[in-house]
Order: C-alpha cells, then sequence, then structure tokens
C-alpha cells in the first residue's frame, strides 16, 4: 500500500510535512522529543484531523474512507496502550479482528486459527489466558504488536514500538516487520537501530521534515548536532550503515562520588 | 475509582493461579535467540513446542473467560426459559395466590376468548402488565448499565451518572406540585421522561470538551446534576402536603404498582430496540478497552459511538423511569454479576445482562409486594437493601484474592 502524506499541517505541531512510503518500503520516523512524530503518525491512522493537507491511502483520503475501511488497511501500535486492562492477552489479540467482523461479531474459524498462529509468532500465545494488567511493559507490547497483525494491514503504523523491549525481542520485531512485505511507518528513537531496520529514513524537526534519504544519507554528524544537538561521529560500519559514537564528556578528574 | 478497578480486577483473580508460565522462551533456552530468522520470521521463533492447541476453534478466543459459543447460547436458553417460568410464577404470588398451573391455563385461555371471572382479572389485568413492566424495566437498566460501563470505561458508571434518573424524579415531582395534568394518565410519565432528558441534557452539555464527550467530565457533571436535581426533589417532597408525599417518594425509589397494559408497550419496544442495537454495536465497545486511540485505530469512531450509546441510554432510562420510578442498584449490580461468571465480552455482556436483569427485578417486585403485606415496600429499597451487600461482598473477595 502507498502512503503519500501532502503538506500536512496541525496545530502548529505539525507545518507542512510532506512525505510517501512506497507499497512495502520500510520508512523511519526520527526526530527528537516533540517534532510531531506521533501528530503525523495520528493523522495517518485518522484519529487527528489535520488543519491543512491531505493523508492519502493507495490515492484515497483517509477522511474521505470510512473508520472502518481504514482499520482493514492500517493497523497501529500506539504508544500508552493501557496497561490495566482485565482482559486477557488472546482477548486483547482478538480485538484486531473488529475492522473485518460483521454484525454479531463471530470468529471464523480461520480467524481463531489466524489469532493462534500470530500469537505465537509474536512470542506471546505461552500468555494467553495471563490479563494483560500482569504482563510486563514488553510482554504487553508484543500483545499489541500480535492485535496489529492480526488486522492483516496493508499499512502499519507503529509508534515507538521498541520501548520497553529488551535488546533481543527488540532485534526481532524489527526483523519481523521486515519480513511482513507491507508498508510500515515506523518512529524509532534508536537512530543506529532505525538505520539498520528501515529502507528510508525521515527526519522531523519542529513539525517540518528535514531530512529524507537512506541511512546513510540522513544519519550524519551534521544531523545529529543541528536536530538533536549533540557532538556524536559517525562513521560508516562494514556493511555501510553508520555507526555512532557519543561520547558523553567525561570529565578527567571525575566528581567525587555522592 | 481505585476502589472501581479493584472490583474489576475480582473476576481475572480466579484465572491468574492457573497460568503455566513454562511457555516463556527466552531466558529458558539461550541457544536460539537471535539466530537467522525463517520466512515469516517470529518473535521468540526459539518455541519449537507448538503450543497453538490453546485456542479451540469453539471461539473460545475473544471472550475473555473460558467457555465457548455452545456455554453462552446454553446460558441464553436457560436464562430465557427461567425467566418464562419466572414470569408466570411471579403473575401467581400476591395477596391473592393463584397456582402456577392455574396461571398457565389463564393466560392460555387468554387469547381464546374465555369468560372474565375475578382470577382472570388478577391475572389479565392486575398482575402480567405489571411483572412483564417488571421485567422489560430490568432488561433495560442492566443493558444500560452494561453499555455505561463500557462506553465511559468506568465500571461504577449507571444511570444515576448521567442525570437521567434523578432528572425523571423531578420532571414527575414538579407536575405533581404544580397540580396540572395536561394529558391525563400520561402526564407524570411523560414529565418523568422530559426531566429525564432535560437533566441528560444538561449533564452532556457540561461535559463536552474540545467538541468531544470527554467521560471523565460526564461523569463530574452527572454527579453535580444528579446531587442538585436530588436536592430539589427532596425539598418539594418534604415541603409538598402529606397525602402527595407518598407518591412523590414513588419516583425517588421506584415501583411497579398500580401498572396497566398502556403503561407496558412503548417501554418495551424502546428497551428491546436498544438492546437489540446495543448487541450488533458490542464488538466495537470491546475495542473500547484499548482506550480512545487503540479504538480508534480498529476503525471505531469513538466520539460517535459514545454519543450515540449516551443518548440511546438516556432514552431508555427516560422511558423506563417514567413508568417505574428511580430504582437504583439493578443496572450497576447485574452487569458486574454477570461479568463474574461470563466475562467481560459485550457481545455477551449485554444479552446475559438483559435477562438476568429481567429476572431479578421480576423477582424483586415479588418480593416488594408479599414482604409487607398488605403494604408495599418500593423497589429501589429492596435493590439497594440486595446491591449494597453484594459490592460488599466483590470488595471483600477482591481483599482476599489481591493481585499478584
Amino acid at each position: 500500500m502507498k502512503l503519500e502524506v501532502e503538506n500536512v499541517s496541525w496545530l502548529g505541531v505539525l507545518r507542512g510535512v510532506s512525505l510517501t512510503a512506497l507499497p512495502g518500503e520500510v520508512v523511519g520516523l526520527i526526530g527528537p522529543n516533540g517534532s510531531g512524530k506521533s501528530s503525523l503518525l495520528r493523522c495517518v491512522y485518522r484519529r487527528i484531523r489535520p488543519d491543512d493537507g491531505r493523508v492519502l491511502l493507495d490515492g484515497a483520503d483517509v477522511w474521505r474512507t470510512p473508520a472502518r475501511e481504514v482499520a482493514r488497511q492500517v493497523a497501529v501500535v500506539a504508544q500508552d496502550t493501557p496497561a490495566d486492562l482485565d482482559e486477557t492477552v488472546e482477548h486483547v489479540v482478538a480485538l484486531g479482528r473488529i475492522p473485518h467482523l460483521g454484525a454479531l461479531g463471530r470468529l471464523s474459524a480461520a480467524e481463531v486459527a489466524l489469532i493462534a498462529e500470530t500469537m505465537e509468532r509474536c512470542d506471546v500465545a505461552a500468555l494467553a489466558r495471563r490479563p494483560v494488567a500482569t504482563l510486563s511493559g514488553g510482554e504487553r507490547q508484543r500483545v499489541q504488536l500480535a492485535r496489529a497483525l492480526v488486522q492483516r494491514p496493508r499499512l502499519l503504523v507503529l509508534d515507538e514500538p521498541t520501548n520497553h523491549l529488551d535488546l533481543r525481542h527488540q532485534v526481532e520485531l524489527l526483523r519481523l516487520i521486515r519480513t511482513l512485505g507491507v508498508t510500515v511507518v515506523v518512529t524509532l528513537h534508536d537512530l543506529q537501530l532505525a538505520a539498520a531496520a528501515c529502507d528510508r529514513l525521515v527526519v522531523l524537526d519542529a513539525g517540518r521534515v528535514v531530512a529524507d534519504g537512506s541511512a546513510a544519507e540522513v544519519v550524519t554528524e551534521k544531523l545529529l548536532r543541528e536536530v538533536y544537538q549533540v557532538h556524536a561521529e559517525v562513521a560508516p560500519g562494514a556493511d555501510g550503515l553508520p555507526r555512532l559514537f557519543l561520547p558523553l564528556g567525561r570529565a578527567p578528574a571525575a566528581s567525587p562520588p555522592l | 475509582m481505585r476502589q472501581s478497578r479493584r472490583i474489576g480486577a475480582v473476576r481475572q483473580g480466579r484465572r491468574i493461579g492457573t497460568v503455566r508460565r513454562d511457555g516463556r522462551s527466552g531466558a529458558v533456552e539461550p541457544d536460539a535467540g537471535i539466530g537467522p530468522v525463517k520466512a515469516g520470521g517470529r518473535i521468540g521463533a526459539v518455541r519449537r513446542s507448538g503450543r497453538s492447541g490453546r485456542i479451540d476453534r469453539s471461539g473460545r478466543i475473544g471472550t475473555g473467560k473460558p467457555g465457548g459459543r455452545s456455554a453462552f447460547a446454553g446460558a441464553l436458553v436457560a436464562l430465557t426459559a427461567l425467566l418464562g417460568v419466572s414470569l408466570i410464577a411471579a403473575v401467581g404470588l400476591g395477596p391473592v395466590a393463584i397456582p402456577f398451573p392455574d396461571v398457565a391455563r389463564i393466560l392460555l385461555e387468554a387469547g381464546a376468548g374465555a369468560p372474565a371471572g375475578p382470577r382472570q382479572v388478577i391475572v389479565l389485568d392486575i398482575r402480567l402488565p405489571r411483572v412483564l413492566l417488571g421485567a422489560v424495566v430490568g432488561a433495560g437498566l442492566a443493558t444500560v448499565g452494561a453499555i455505561l460501563q463500557a462506553v465511559l470505561r468506568n465500571p461504577l458508571a449507571d444511570p444515576y451518572i448521567i442525570g437521567a434518573s434523578s432528572g425523571a424524579s423531578l420532571g414527575a415531582v414538579l407536575v405533581m406540585l404544580a397540580g396540572v395534568y395536561p394529558f391525563g394518565a400520561l402526564s407524570l410519565p411523560l414529565s418523568a421522561f422530559l426531566g429525564a432528558m432535560a437533566a441528560f441534557a444538561l449533564v452532556l452539555g457540561l461535559s463536552r470538551s474540545g467538541g468531544h464527550l470527554a467521560p471523565g467530565r460526564l461523569i463530574l457533571a452527572g454527579v453535580a446534576v444528579a446531587a442538585l436535581t436530588e436536592a430539589v426533589t427532596s425539598y418539594i417532597v418534604l415541603t409538598t402536603p402529606e397525602k402527595e408525599v407518598r407518591s412523590a417518594l414513588f419516583w425517588t425509589l421506584g415501583g411497579l404498582s398500580g401498572t396497566q397494559w398502556r403503561d407496558v408497550g412503548i417501554p418495551a419496544l424502546v428497551v428491546l430496540a436498544a438492546a437489540a442495537w446495543a448487541i450488533t454495536r458490542a464488538s466495537r465497545l470491546n475495542a473500547l478497552v484499548l482506550g480512545d486511540e487503540g479504538a480508534t485505530s480498529l476503525g471505531v469512531e469513538v466520539n460517535r459511538l459514545r454519543l450515540r450509546m449516551i443518548v440511546v441510554s438516556a432514552l431508555v432510562i427516560g422511558t423506563v423511569v417514567a413508568v417505574s420510578g428511580g430504582i437504583g442498584f439493578v443496572a450497576l449490580m447485574v452487569p458486574h454479576a454477570v461479568r463474574l461468571v461470563a466475562g467481560g465480552d459485550n457481545r455477551r455482556l449485554i444479552p446475559l445482562s438483559a435477562l438476568t436483569g429481567a429476572l431479578l427485578l421480576v423477582w424483586v417486585d415479588v418480593g416488594a409486594r408479599m414482604l409487607n403485606r398488605p403494604d408495599e415496600i418500593p423497589i429501589g429499597v429492596i435493590t439497594a437493601v440486595l446491591g449494597s451487600p453484594f459490592f460488599l461482598m466483590l470488595l471483600v473477595r477482591d481483599g482476599r484474592r489481591g493481585l499478584p
């Protein structure tokens, strides 16, 4: 599915943002806190209506498409999903079928199988009967991912999906989204991980796109200095992807321990 | 709110202890952690045991509680049958006891134009409309409770929170005070309905924030409006001449005495239509557990759904309270009791709550006319007497189990 964001503005948080994700492309959205990443994603999945500009899915304006129709195409793992749910993991994962359900909301056998298989895939099958409230942050994150995948989306929107995940699950999640063959737009804070996981990186700063290109083009010392106000060393690794070195500026004379 | 959160947790407690943790992969089998990913790579691909058999095909998934479709269908049938039997039994109970078989016979013969004796009159004209209205009112209250608890994501939500119950009492009492009955016998129900709608409109107006209905604001506005209308009602009741105080009390405590056939039709239609509509929206209500953000991403137009659900709830409450007065606790208690047994899936919760509410109120009304003969006890008194210990029981159970 092709995603086109055309000149979207919203409340001064987004100021004329344009970007395109081609079918099957994994686009990483990076930028400092408050740069408008989550707001941009909210415009994509129809949570907020831009004051100006359009969001097109395969050429169709999301605000001229019924919400349910959009949800059949676009699945979201948002930040800050409620953590204190009494519902069990399998119940929450099954919610992903809602956009596809009929009036009585009955799941077909094929859907039940899909749900089971997706829970396996996201490493939450063993937690199926646990209330979500009893899970760790990383487990919850994987439950939300399973719920999103059960939607069978053609565009997957992920807002900080690696939050709370341990290193292994971060790597596996980013690998997994690359195997899905769907268009993915993902916000990430770890630039090195973003560089490795995404086909293309788009950098937002203060509601504007300030860079858009391959990891090697985007992740530069200049960008880190100008957008993040961080003086870092960037060198290409063996695979051609940028490697970051972040000197924390330790003073030679260590301050006495507190 | 804190205690309400815990009430919600009660129903889960039983299952927490049975969870098997052995399937956790990462820490157990370190060798397979970050290996090359197979086609269609999966997170934590290490598990080989193939534990997919956890979900059976009976549609157990998505129920939030063990028990498949057949268990749900069985519960529906059992409750419907029980309700049918209870309706007949309740018609037989009263100052003049009529045995169950006789009631059934009179009901069967009613269509055949059998001669009307005193027992026929008691059954068909006095008791049957009252018992049926009890079922309708109970179903309506419980359905609205289930809807409001889902839509406001607050386990303590009930009709008092949207101001409709207390508004209805005030509307009725105001008409009594004025002593003007422009619509004859329909004046009181009509004014109660209008009072409910007026109070609800006030709550709705106050709970808008940024063009949308904010659940938190709605609850605050509802509590404030209810307190105000109840204060005005109490003042009027206390200052009304002796004779009318009793009928005014009826509106604040609820009761079904004096029900006639013309009282039954409209509430029955409204409750049935609202429950049927809510059932078709039940899976969208389920999505609300993910929060507004999550529900939106599942294609649910949260603000529209919430507004419509609340307006429909207010219509049901206005209609029901207009004929029965304000009956407390049913809307709050029944969905919680059903959740304990059947889980929180609204696709099941709403129909099961409607049936359970009907069943409960039919028997509570039997109690209302039998316990203190020849006087009647207001229904709201009995539901409160039943409801408070029920909630204390939930709290005690919850406190014993706790959460891990």
